[in-house]
């Protein structure tokens, strides 16, 4: 008996502990979040408020040291968050040959713009032919095979009809109100 | 449906998160500069939990870093959240087609198409266009209150479609941005002829083509490299319709169709229209530079089997941009009890022709019945149609809707002949409807 009190007073200790965990997680980030975003734009916040300087110059660099560690340690954590093999900074497949995808294709453009091609490897190669001939890509080197091998296998072409039918899955079903008067006509 | 055609909105494409982007406004607008309104930097001030200190200069269409990861929605300033962002650097977007149900396409509600980075800090009262080339006969510089003053002003509603729209669905695929239905727009387009401004400063006989410079840079970094100049024959330039516009719908261009001045050709390819304009060549052959050559906005002069490699040689330019139609109400997908008829309607257009029949299909494409259809509001715009649906009994339907123009050409129900660039697919409009 005693011992069952034992174990709900420990679960309930448990239980808390887990809540303050979280609080002061949630706390952490948030105060990370901001210091990040102060310490970016943070040296001239001043102006867009127009407060007088109440903190010595000293204090000030020494805090704007601190506060840029702290962003650069966050910044590089999101940099290389991976969710579900995609490299969410980027849209990326995070797979063999990313880095150099990254570095090489995103220097110009949006990566936006390889995820949303599909090519076999002889059409990724075209593109980058074209790129080089007319936008102002440099030799890549050694890093052709890799980024070719990379895109072939990622962003390869989907079989599809020559016109495929309405895609049923990606529509989102409403109901219709006719009695509606908002979709009369616009002029 | 593979994540090629998967539509996502701006803030995903940097948390690249898989849930759909939910639709909102900052209040996000571009002033005439080109710059975010005070009060939608201050909304994203408030997003990010700092106030956004260079918000005064704040370039449209960057998206701050800050943002980069959050769940919080954006839209691109000036215009409607509900646009489908396919690229950000440099910008292109899209109008879904429910958002272009407007008779006049309102200026938020216009595509976006960049191939470069938009120029800031434009400041109007200097901005300067300057006529030269060889078929010129003597180079001449206009400042914007200059044409306004000298010329007769002309508007007109005219429609640019991008030459890439519907490029999503060839097979196989064709490199770029990949457009779906909504690269076009109709909206009303205020400035001088062409043709009056040509005339002023003297047109030669050997005159060809017209070419444009902008003031966009390119997304490269490099400085001097033009990032497009694309042009039309001389025929098209002088057509009464062809305008040096600085204003759309009654209201400076938005920054991010080519504030302050812009060419435009209704019903041409729109990168025939250059933006933030600063410079026209009149050539004395084709206009050669970028985007007019190799395979660009070129497609094969006699047709080929999907997938050929097409040598440069055999591309020619495209010109004007076929028959085609968009239903606007009611969006995919719509749910309606049998004892009701569906009113549908939309917009019908051709790149020269008039429209002369718009029909519907509600049993893929075996019988056509037809639409209202009104007349253009001038040459080049497009033309509105209605009609009431009724269905035969409850269960899966799609619409369809097939546009006619004046010379007997109608849209095809599959796609039209593959290109390597995947240009010009008019195929017909579909819509899902359940009826229960």
């Amino acid at each position: 008996m005693e011992n069952q009190q034992d174990k709900n007073i420990e679960a309930f200790l448990v239980a808390n502990q887990r809540y303050l965990f979280k609080f002061v997680v949630n706390l952490v980030l948030i105060t990370c979040i901001g210091v990040f975003m102060y310490g970016l734009f943070g040296d001239s916040m001043s102006d867009m408020f127009d407060q007088p300087e109440v903190v010595s110059e000293e204090v000030q660099k020494k805090n704007r040291q601190k506060r840029k560690a702290t962003a650069a340690a966050i910044a590089a954590d999101d940099m290389d968050r991976v969710e579900n093999g995609i490299h969410v900074q980027t849209g990326f497949v995070y797979a063999e040959g990313f880095d150099v995808v990254r570095g090489t294709c995103t220097a110009c453009h949006s990566a936006k713009l390889v995820t949303q091609n599909r090519a076999t490897r002889e059409g990724w190669k075209d593109m980058i032919r074209w790129m080089q001939k007319t936008q102002g890509l440099w030799e890549l080197g050694k890093n052709e095979p890799i980024i070719l091998d990379y895109l072939a296998k990622n962003y390869a072409p989907d079989e599809v009809v020559r016109r495929p039918g309405l895609d049923i899955a990606a529509i989102e079903w409403y109901i219709l109100d006719l009695s509606d008067e908002s979709i009369a006509a616009k002029e | 449906m593979s994540d090629k055609s998967k539509k996502i909105g701006i803030h995903e494409l940097y948390a690249q998160g898989k849930e759909k982007a939910e639709k909102k406004l900052w209040g996000a607008s571009a002033n005439r500069r080109g710059f975010l309104k005070r009060t939608a930097v201050l909304a994203m001030g408030t997003a990010l939990g700092a106030p956004i200190v260079f918000g005064k200069t704040y370039p449209s269409g960057l998206i701050p870093a800050g943002l980069a990861h959050s769940k919080v929605p954006f839209a691109l300033p000036g215009k409607h959240p509900g646009l489908t962002i396919l690229n950000d650097r440099p910008i292109n977007a899209e109008t879904p087609p429910d958002l272009l149900d407007d008779k006049i396409t309102p200026s938020d509600k216009l595509f976006v198409r960049n191939n470069g980075i938009p120029p800031v800090d434009v400041d109007v009262n200097k901005w300067t266009l300057t006529i030269e080339g060889e078929g010129a006969r003597q180079t001449k510089t206009y400042t914007l209150a200059e044409l306004k003053s000298k010329f007769q002003q002309h508007t007109y509603q005219l429609t640019l479609e991008c030459g890439g729209n519907g490029r999503s669905e060839f097979n196989p695929p064709a490199k770029g941005n990949q457009w779906s239905l909504g690269a076009v727009g109709c909206p009303t387009w205020t400035g001088v002829r062409l043709k009056d401004v040509l005339e002023d400063v003297g047109i030669k006989s050997n005159a060809t083509y017209i070419g444009y410079y902008g003031k966009d840079t390119h997304i490269s970094g490099k400085p001097d490299k033009v990032v497009i100049s694309r042009g039309v024959p001389m025929d098209k330039a002088l057509e009464e319709e062809s305008l040096i516009a600085w204003a759309m719908n009654g209201q400076d261009i938005p920054a991010l169709n080519g504030h302050p001045l812009r060419l435009v050709f209704g019903g041409w390819p729109a990168s025939c229209s250059g933006k933030w304009l600063h410079k026209i060549v009149i050539r004395d052959k084709v206009h050669d530079g970028p985007k007019m050559t190799g395979q660009s906005y070129r497609v094969p002069c006699k047709p080929v089997a999907p997938g050929t490699k097409v040598a440069n040689e055999d591309m020619c330019i495209i010109e004007s941009m076929p028959v085609k139609s968009l239903i606007t109400f009611p969006k995919t997908g719509g749910t309606i009890k049998q004892t009701q008829n569906l009113p549908i309607r939309g917009h019908a257009w051709a790149g020269g022709p008039a429209i002369k029949e718009v029909s519907f299909s509600i049993d893929f494409g075996a019988t056509w019945q037809k639409c209202e259809l009104e007349a253009p509001a001038n040459r080049l715009a497009w033309q509105h149609f209605n009609a009431k649906v009724s269905f035969p009994e409850t269960g899966y339907y799609e619409v369809w809707v097939k546009a006619t123009d004046s010379n007997d050409v109608s849209q095809p129900m599959l796609l039209p002949g593959w290109n390597p660039r995947g240009y010009l697919n008019n195929a017909c409009h579909r819509i899902a409807v359940k009826v229960q």
